[in-house]
C-alpha cells in the first residue's frame, strides 16, 4: 500500500504536521481490552447500578417504566438501520425513510396536527425549538412558559433563549396548573408574547385545560405550544383538537428504556402554516422514473446544509432509531392497544394514590386536580429518607422533589419540597407491586 | 420492489403486543377524568399482528444500506464498523434500565462511565474538562459556542464580540450554529493548498471577533499547517477558537486539538468512537474546554471524592445552563466508552490505518478523476467529477447513483462547496485492501462508463427497491403524512 501512495513509511503520511503540534508520547489510555476482559469490566460498572430488573419503579417525572414488546427489540436491532447514516442516498435508504415516513403519520394521528418532523433530541429541546419557532413567526421575543411545566425542560428554554435574546416569563401556578388569569394578564403585556408552554400532562402528573388556556393565548394573538406524554393520547384530549399551534414532548416511553435520561427522542408536529418554520428532517412520499412510490428527505430549503447560516435550526442528526422504536412501538401496540395502555396507567395511578393516601400523614399536595399516570405526595418524613428506606427493599418509590437539586438546581424554580414525593405508575406496575409499596411506607417509622 | 406502508397493513382487531393483566377493575378514563379533557376519536394508527409487523420492517430493512450491508464511504462521516459487543454491553439492564432520578448511590457504575470517559475524551484531545450532554454534532457546536459567547459576555464583551469566523470549507452546520447563537457570520476564504488564507483572515480580525471555528483536517481531507498560526491570530484579536471534531479519526495519538491552540472542542462519539449512527442518530457530541472555560461548561458535571464516591457537582454560576434534560445520551456514551476501551492506547493506530486506506484509495483514484488539492491527504479526501462532466454530461450525481448498483454507499457529493462536482471519500481503518481494491476497481469502471456509455450512468440506479425519485415533486407537492382513503 505505501508503495502504491509512493511513500516510505506511514509517518510519512503525517509529516505535514508541523512538530510542535505533535503528541511527542503515547496517549494513556492503558493497554486495549480484549472483548472478554471488556465485558467484566463493564459488567462490573453495570452491576454497581440499581436497574429496573431489580428494583420496583415508581419514579417517573419524564422518564417512565413503560412495557417494551419483545418483538420491538428484534425489530430495532436490525443491523440494516442500526448501522445506516442519514438516508442521503435515497434509493439504498428506503427503509429508514418509510419509517420516518410511518413515524410522522403517527405523529401526526396522534396529536391531531398537520405536520411531523423526523424527530429532535429530546422533549427538552424539542420545547426549546418550538418555542424559537414561535418568536421567529411572530417577530416577537417574550415566551410565556408555565410555571407547571418540567423544571429540567425550563432550563433548557432558558438556554436556548439566551442564546437568542429572547426573554422567558413563567407564568405561575395556581393549584398545580397554570393560573389562567395570570396568562391572560402576561399575553396582553408589553405588546403581546410569542407564545404561551403548557405541559399536560404537567410536571406534578396533572391533565391541564389546555383549550381554556390555549383559546386565552390565541386572544391575545400568541401562538400555542403544547408539551404532551404521546403515552396518554390514547384517552387524552388531542392537543391539536385543544388550539396548539405546535406539539411537543418526550417520546420515551413510546418503546425506548429510560437508560439513565438518553438516548430518547423528542417529537415535534405543528400546523400546516408553521411548516416552513419547522426545524430537522422531514420526509416525503414521492415517486421514481416508473412510477413506483418511494420516499426522501424533503423541504431541505429550511436545512443547515442548503440553507447555512439562514436555516431554521443546526439541527441535523436526531435521534431517528428511537423514533424508529416509537413508530414500531405503536405499529405493535395499535390503535386499541394505545387506548389500553392509558386507561391501564390511569386507573393504576388512582387505585395507588387512594390506598397511599388512605395512609396516616399521607395526602394528594393537589387533591382537586385531575391527574393521570403521576401525582405528588405529601409525606410525613422527609421524602428522601422515605426514597432511601424503601430502596433497601428494592422499591424506588417516587422521585423526590428535592432530588432534583441533585442535578445541580434543577429544580430550583420548581416548586422543591423536601416531603414532596412524585409517584409514578405505569401500566407495568401490578396490583401486587402497588401494594407492595403501600405496605412499604406502612410500615416506616 | 416497494413495501406497504404499515397503515395498509392495517386490519381492525388486530394486535401485535399484548399488555399487563387487567389485575384491577379498569374503569373508564370518564370515572376520573372531566370529558372536556378526554379524547372522542381514537387516534389513526395502525392494527396489525406481531408477525405481520415484524415482516413488515424487516422487509424495510433490506432496502437499506448500512456498515454491515456493505462499504459506506461517505466522507465526513466516519462510517467504520461498529463493534458488536458493544451493543452488548450497552443492553445491559445495568445501564439500559436505570433511572436518571436514582441517587448516586445506586448510580455509581454509571457516573464511574461518564467520569472515565471525560478523562479519556481530555486525554485524546488535550483539553481540561468535557460535558456529556450534547446529543449530536451540531448541538455539540451549538453548546461550544454558547459557551464561547458567555466567556466573552463575563468580560464584559458579549455585545462587541458578535462574529464568528468560519472558512469557506466548512460544514454547513458550522454557520448554522453560529446564527442560532446570535452571532454574525463572517467568511474566510481557502488559500491554493485548500487550507485558511492568513492574509485573509488577519484582515478579518478586530474588538467584534468572538471566535474561529475550525475543522482540522479540514472538510478537503487537509491538515491545516498553519493551525499555530492561526490560533495566534485569534488569540490576538482576543477571539476563542472551537475546534469541528468531525475528523478526529485522523489524528488521535498524533496531534490533539489542545495542543494545536484550540480552546472548545467537539467530538462526535458517533463517527469516531464507533457507535452506530442509527439511521440519523442518536449520536453524541461531547464539548471539551480548556480551563478558562470550565465554569461556563453545562451542568452538571460528574466528580470524585477522596473516597472514590462519584457524584453530580454542584452547578457553577457561570454555567451556560443546561442543553438536554438529564445527562446525555447516556446509551452512546455507553458505547463510545467501550470502544475505547478496546483500542487503549492504539487509538493511534486506529488513526494510521484510516489515513492509510484514504491515500491508497487516492492514489489509486487520482488519474482517473481531478484532484483539485494534490496533496498526502488525511482520513478522507475530495476528488471532481469535472471531467466527466465538462467531457462527457456525466455529473456526480450520476456517478453516485452508478456506485448504488455496484452494492456501496455513495461518497459524500457536492460538499465542500469550494469544489466543483465534488466526491468526498472517507474509506475509513476498518475496511480490507480487499474491499478498497473492489471499491477502486467500480470507481474507475464508472470514469470509463461516463466516457464509453454515460446513458448507464444517466439511468442509475437500476438495481436498487426504486429508481431515482422525484425530489423537486416531493418538495413542491409535500406529501407528509399517510391518510386514511375517503
Amino acid at each position: 500500500m505505501l508503495s502504491a501512495i509512493g511513500v516510505k513509511s506511514i509517518g510519512d503520511l503525517f509529516k505535514e504536521i508541523p512538530e510542535k503540534v505533535r503528541m511527542q508520547r503515547p496517549l494513556n489510555l492503558g493497554a486495549p481490552l480484549s472483548e472478554h476482559a471488556l465485558l467484566r469490566e463493564m459488567r462490573r460498572m453495570a452491576g454497581a447500578n440499581g436497574d429496573l430488573t431489580q428494583y420496583v419503579s415508581f419514579m417517573g417525572a419524564g422518564a417512565y417504566d413503560h412495557y417494551i414488546p419483545a418483538a420491538l427489540r428484534t425489530i430495532v436491532n436490525r443491523q440494516e438501520f442500526v448501522t445506516a447514516y442519514t438516508p442521503y442516498q435515497a434509493e439504498v435508504s428506503q427503509g429508514v425513510l418509510q419509517t420516518i415516513f410511518e413515524y410522522q403519520s403517527m405523529i401526526t394521528a396522534l396529536t391531531a396536527m398537520d405536520v411531523s418532523n423526523a424527530s429532535m433530541y429530546d422533549g427538552a429541546t424539542a420545547m426549546a425549538e418550538a418555542a424559537n419557532m414561535c418568536a421567529v413567526e411572530t417577530r416577537k421575543n417574550r415566551i410565556l412558559v408555565s410555571g407547571t411545566v418540567h423544571p429540567e425542560y425550563r432550563a433548557v428554554l432558558d438556554t436556548y433563549a439566551w442564546a437568542r435574546g429572547y426573554q422567558v416569563e413563567v407564568v405561575p401556578a395556581a393549584n398545580g396548573v397554570t393560573d389562567a388569569a395570570a396568562v391572560a394578564k402576561m399575553a396582553a403585556e408589553a405588546g403581546g408574547a410569542a407564545c404561551v408552554v403548557v405541559q399536560s400532562p404537567n410536571f406534578y402528573g396533572i391533565v391541564e385545560d389546555l383549550a381554556a388556556l390555549f383559546q386565552t393565548a390565541h386572544d391575545h394573538k400568541a401562538l400555542t405550544v403544547a408539551v404532551v406524554d404521546p403515552l396518554a393520547l390514547g384517552v387524552l384530549e388531542a392537543p391539536g383538537n385543544q388550539g396548539a399551534d405546535i406539539v411537543v414532548g418526550e417520546g420515551q416511553g413510546l418503546g425506548n428504556p429510560v437508560s439513565f435520561g438518553g438516548p430518547f427522542l423528542g417529537f415535534m408536529a405543528c400546523r400546516e402554516a408553521l411548516i416552513r418554520r419547522l426545524p430537522g428532517r422531514v420526509v416525503g412520499m414521492t415517486k421514481d422514473h416508473d412510477d413506483r412510490r418511494g420516499f426522501v428527505l424533503t423541504l431541505q430549503t429550511r436545512e443547515q446544509h442548503i440553507r447555512r447560516e439562514k436555516a431554521t435550526s443546526n439541527i441535523c442528526s436526531n435521534q431517528a432509531l428511537n423514533a424508529l422504536s416509537a413508530c414500531v412501538y405503536l405499529s405493535l401496540i395499535g390503535k386499541e392497544g394505545l387506548r389500553e395502555v392509558g386507561v391501564q396507567c390511569i386507573n393504576r395511578a388512582h387505585y395507588a394514590a387512594e390506598r397511599i393516601t388512605a395512609l396516616p400523614g399521607y395526602k394528594l399536595v393537589y387533591p382537586k386536580a385531575p391527574f393521570f399516570k403521576e401525582f405528588l405526595v405529601e409525606t410525613p418524613l422527609p421524602a428522601r429518607r422515605i426514597f432511601d428506606k424503601l430502596s433497601e427493599q428494592q422499591i424506588l418509590a417516587g422521585v423526590p422533589m428535592d432530588a432534583l437539586a441533585q442535578v445541580g438546581n434543577a429544580g430550583k424554580s420548581a416548586k422543591v419540597g423536601e416531603n414532596q414525593l412524585l409517584i409514578a405508575v405505569t401500566e407495568s406496575r401490578t396490583r401486587e407491586e402497588i401494594d407492595a409499596l403501600v405496605r412499604a411506607l406502612e410500615g416506616l417509622k | 420492489m416497494t413495501e406497504a406502508l404499515i397503515f395498509e397493513l392495517s386490519a381492525p382487531g388486530r394486535r401485535g403486543a399484548s399488555l399487563p393483566e387487567a389485575d384491577l377493575p379498569m374503569q373508564n378514563p370518564s370515572s376520573y377524568l372531566p370529558a372536556g379533557l378526554l379524547r372522542k376519536d381514537a387516534p389513526e394508527l395502525p392494527e396489525t399482528s406481531e408477525i405481520d409487523t415484524v415482516r413488515h420492517f424487516t422487509r424495510l430493512s433490506r432496502m437499506n444500506h448500512g456498515v454491515d450491508v456493505g462499504f459506506y464511504p461517505l466522507g465526513s462521516c466516519t462510517m467504520k464498523y461498529n463493534p458488536k459487543v458493544n451493543e452488548e454491553v450497552a443492553a445491559l439492564p445495568g445501564f439500559s434500565a436505570i433511572h436518571p432520578y436514582e441517587p448516586a448511590e445506586l448510580t455509581q457504575g454509571a457516573l464511574e462511565l461518564m467520569y472515565r470517559l471525560e478523562e479519556s475524551l481530555c486525554e485524546i484531545t488535550g483539553m481540561k474538562r468535557f460535558t456529556l450532554q450534547p446529543a449530536a454534532g451540531a448541538h455539540g457546536e451549538y453548546t461550544g459556542l454558547l459557551i464561547i459567547k458567555a466567556y466573552h459576555a463575563s468580560r464584559n464583551e458579549g455585545t462587541t464580540r458578535r462574529k464568528i469566523v468560519v472558512p469557506d470549507s466548512a460544514h454547513g452546520t458550522n454557520p448554522a450554529s453560529a446564527a442560532v447563537c446570535g452571532f454574525d457570520i463572517v467568511k474566510v476564504e481557502s488559500n491554493e493548498r485548500g487550507g485558511v488564507d492568513l492574509a485573509a483572515l488577519r484582515k478579518l480580525m478586530g474588538p467584534d471577533i468572538a471566535g474561529l471555528m475550525l475543522t482540522n483536517p479540514n472538510t478537503l481531507g487537509l491538515f491545516d499547517e498553519n493551525i499555530a498560526e492561526i490560533a495566534d491570530i485569534i488569540h490576538e484579536a482576543g477571539g476563542l477558537l472551537y475546534y469541528d471534531g468531525a475528523n478526529t479519526n485522523a489524528i488521535m495519538g498524533i496531534s490533539r486539538p489542545g495542543d494545536m491552540g484550540f480552546d472548545v472542542v467537539h467530538l462526535n462519539l458517533h463517527k469516531t468512537f464507533a457507535t452506530p449512527h442509527g439511521g440519523g442518530g442518536p449520536g453524541s457530541g461531547p464539548v471539551g474546554v480548556k480551563e478558562h472555560l470550565v465554569p461556563f461548561l453545562p451542568y452538571p458535571l460528574v466528580g470524585k471524592d477522596a473516597q472514590s464516591n462519584y457524584y453530580f457537582e454542584e452547578k457553577n454560576a457561570l454555567s451556560i445552563g443546561k442543553v438536554k434534560a438529564f445527562y446525555g445520551n447516556f446509551g452512546v456514551l455507553v458505547k463510545a466508552f467501550a470502544y475505547i476501551l478496546t483500542q487503549g492506547h492504539e487509538l493511534k493506530e486506529v488513526s494510521e490505518l484510516a489515513v492509510l486506506n484514504a491515500n491508497y484509495v487516492l492514489a489509486r483514484l487520482k488519474s482517473h478523476f481531478d484532484l483539485p488539492y494534490d496533496r498526502i491527504c488525511m482520513h478522507e479526501f475530495v476528488l471532481s467529477g469535472k471531467r466527466q462532466k465538462k467531457n462527457f454530461g456525466v455529473s456526480t450525481l450520476d456517478m453516485a447513483k452508478r456506485l448504488l448498483d455496484f452494492g456501496y454507499h455513495a461518497p459524500t457529493v457536492y460538499f465542500p462547496l469550494i469544489v466543483d462536482e465534488a466526491m468526498m471519500i472517507e474509506p475509513t481503518e476498518t475496511e480490507s485492501i480487499e474491499t478498497l481494491d473492489e471499491f477502486s476497481e467500480a470507481m474507475i469502471r464508472i470514469a470509463e462508463e461516463s466516457e464509453a456509455n454515460p446513458e448507464n450512468l444517466h439511468a442509475a440506479p437500476t438495481t436498487t427497491p426504486v429508481g431515482r425519485l422525484d425530489e423537486v415533486g416531493a418538495a413542491r407537492n409535500p406529501v407528509l403524512k399517510w391518510t386514511a382513503a375517503k
